[in-house]
């Protein structure tokens, strides 16, 4: 495939992986003939049939807890939440029947479903709109949560995703939908469960994923001027943690930064120090920084808002503290 | 005097004449009350524990659904108040005792519990604890017989039954999965056990409209007003439903209007409803009624039903035997079935 958007290396992936199977259906608001609010389904309806590209009416709790009920029975759905923070609405039906009911049915069923779609903060979209459920849902029992963050990535976790044999939660993000990448041609699966490194250093490790990845980049330039060599790990998996990964880094660099767009109380970051001091806590050399989105509803007015969100400078500042603090 | 809403005698289309279909119903009736009487002596005894829901006189919505569906290939989707729709299904009543029990060789392997009782085998989907979290579940079973037959071209004529109480019916699952079955034309019973109460709360305190038959009509779809008590009314009704559901019609809205003998819950105090009225539904219980009709058409002697009771008595006891004698489950698999490798 050539130059591939985002977006369509997501179609690509739903596209390859109902043609290779029957039991694969799509199902949600405007995903039929509206082809999905961010295009993601385009024009499958047409091949595929109207049953299997499900338009549903709005109504979130239920269509999430059919699919629930679809997939105990074999066939494979994926959910599409128009937007992720819609599925607010549905937090019983993911929490309750999605991730705890092959543990409360004593292994009776299996849920192999995917719910998908876009978080994270856009443009001015207003609190609503500007979720990042992954923290929220990072508690439940059962799920997978994973979130991608490139064309490549997208398709190969989304086909692994599909094919994987309980929940998971994929997070794509609102504003990474128009990213471009040249894509193998032939076909390839991402594993959900690794981290990805996406650049060795010696100096820090810099833990991020989703649109914060793209942040952390644009930072390692800035980091690079000042001479530092900072290794950045995209954790692609938000549960589990690919602490092996995690893991051999910190052995390197002693240091760990985490940056994330979730807020900071009760986020990934949060959850990924405890992990950190619970394993590898002779291996620090300095406390684990975080940098998090304020604890507030995103303002719509955009410089509130991006004061809210972790900017590059920040990035850049806090490797330069923690680095130079232990020269 | 309380004035009950009572279904004048349902039309029964295709009376019930064979002896051998009219005493499984029976048995099966039976099964389900002395189940939950023993459910009963067990929870005060210590045996078992959490909140747990019997069924005791809403026998005939069970058997006269369920039996009249084919248990083990349809599916069955139930409430909190799960046990007699499992043993319905066909689920041993000794899986379902040592499950109540904690044990390991319970129907959820001991994960679940009074509420969560499932079987893939019988083709239960649960056991929701939830108020109507089972309706769209139940919805999704639906979808994929469809789907099985539409977009895979299998022959697939199973229907579900979901079952829920007069409380659900006032929470938008209902409404959202009412409409989604009436749009795309499951095949799927949504069975509605109107015993009149959610806990402490009165149906007529509860809901605009108690006729819930009557919300069939906004979905363009078939609502039937039945009585609960009587067990020749649920299966005609089921039969109609089960005609639709495979001919590719879509869903009915069955009300089944019962009445539980007990309280909400064995921890429930039952303080408000009114001894009238709890006398106006005991005398029409449903298992005397279908006794009666089996005497009276002379399709067994009371020396058969007898002999029913005696069975049932002692399959009961075996499954509390079974249950106290079965282990608990091991701790070392504490954390198994999480996930779908596990």
């Amino acid at each position: 495939m050539a130059e591939t958007f985002l977006f369509n290396a997501l179609r690509a992936a739903t596209d390859e992986e109902m043609a290779r199977d029957r039991t694969v259906f799509v199902l949600g608001e405007d995903v039929g003939h509206y082809g999905g609010s961010y295009k993601v389904t385009k024009d499958l309806y047409k091949t595929y049939g109207e049953l299997r590209l499900l338009d549903t009416p709005i109504a979130e709790n239920s269509f999430t807890g059919m699919a629930v009920g679809a997939a105990m029975t074999g066939l494979r759905p994926i959910v599409e939440g128009m937007n992720m923070g819609f599925l607010l609405l549905a937090f019983n039906q993911i929490a309750n029947n999605a991730g705890m009911l092959r543990y409360t049915s004593g292994g009776n069923f299996t849920l192999p479903m995917v719910i998908r779609g876009p978080g994270g903060v856009g443009r001015q979209l207003g609190a609503e709109h500007s979720q990042r459920l992954e923290a929220y849902f990072q508690a439940v029992p059962g799920l997978k949560i994973v979130a991608c963050s490139t064309p490549y990535n997208a398709k190969g976790l989304l086909k692994s995703a599909i094919r994987d044999n309980n929940p998971v939660l994929f997070f794509e993000h609102v504003l990474l939908y128009n990213l471009k990448e040249n894509l193998p041609d032939e076909e390839y699966l991402v594993p959900l469960d690794k981290a990805e490194v996406v650049r060795s250093g010696k100096d820090v490790t810099i833990l991020t994923y989703s649109r914060m990845r793209h942040h952390v980049l644009q930072a390692v330039k800035g980091m690079e001027k000042e001479g530092i060599d900072p290794e950045v790990i995209d954790l692609i998996s938000l549960k589990p943690i690919d602490l092996e990964t995690v893991g051999e880094s910190i052995r390197k660099t002693h240091r760990v930064i985490i940056v994330e767009e979730c807020m900071k109380t009760g986020g990934i970051a949060a959850e990924l120090i405890a992990l950190i001091n619970d394993n590898f806590f002779d291996e620090l050399d300095a406390p684990v920084l975080r940098l998090s989105s304020q604890d507030i509803p995103t303002p719509y007015n955009g410089k509130l808002e991006n004061l809210t969100i972790v900017q590059p400078e920040q990035i850049v500042e806090a490797a330069q503290k923690m680095v130079q603090a232990l020269v | 005097m309380v004035q009950e809403r009572i279904v004048p005698d349902t039309p029964v289309e295709g009376e019930l004449s064979n002896k051998e279909e009219a005493l499984r119903y029976y048995e099966d009736m039976v099964l389900g009350r002395t189940f939950e009487d023993k459910c009963a002596e067990m929870y005060y005894r210590g045996k078992m524990f959490g909140f747990v829901h019997l069924y005791n006189g809403q026998e005939a919505v069970s058997s006269g659904t369920i039996l009249t569906m084919r248990p083990g290939v349809d599916y069955v989707c139930s409430t909190y108040r799960d046990h007699v729709h499992a043993l319905s299904s066909g689920v041993p009543a000794r899986e379902v005792m040592a499950e109540l029990f904690g044990k390991a060789t319970g129907c959820s392997k001991g994960r679940g519990g009074s509420m969560h009782l499932f079987s893939s085998q019988h083709k239960l989907l649960g056991g929701f604890a939830f108020v109507a979290e089972g309706i769209p579940v139940a919805l999704g079973a639906a979808f994929q017989i469809r789907y099985r037959r539409d977009v895979m071209g299998e022959d697939d004529d199973r229907v579900v039954a979901c079952f829920f109480g007069d409380g659900a019916c006032n929470n938008g699952q209902f409404y959202e999965c009412l409409n989604m079955a009436a749009l795309w034309k499951l095949p799927i019973l949504f069975v509605v056990e109107n015993n009149k109460w959610a806990i402490g709360m009165d149906h007529y305190r509860a809901t605009s409209q108690p006729e819930i038959y009557r919300k069939a009509e906004s979905f363009d779809i078939p609502g039937h007003e039945v009585d609960g008590m009587d067990l020749l009314a649920m299966r005609s009704a089921t039969l109609k439903g089960i005609d639709r559901a495979r001919s590719g019609q879509g869903p009915t809205l069955i009300e089944a209007l019962t009445y539980r003998f007990r309280g909400h819950s064995l921890a429930d105090p039952d303080e408000l409803r009114s001894l009238d009225e709890k006398e106006a539904w005991l005398s029409r219980d449903p298992i005397k009624r279908f006794e009666t009709y089996i005497l009276d058409r002379d399709l067994a002697t009371q020396g058969e039903l007898d002999d029913i009771n005696k069975k049932i008595e002692e399959e009961i006891e075996e499954a509390v035997r079974f249950a106290e004698e079965s282990p608990e489950p091991d701790p070392s698999e504490l954390r198994r079935y999480v996930f779908a490798e596990d």
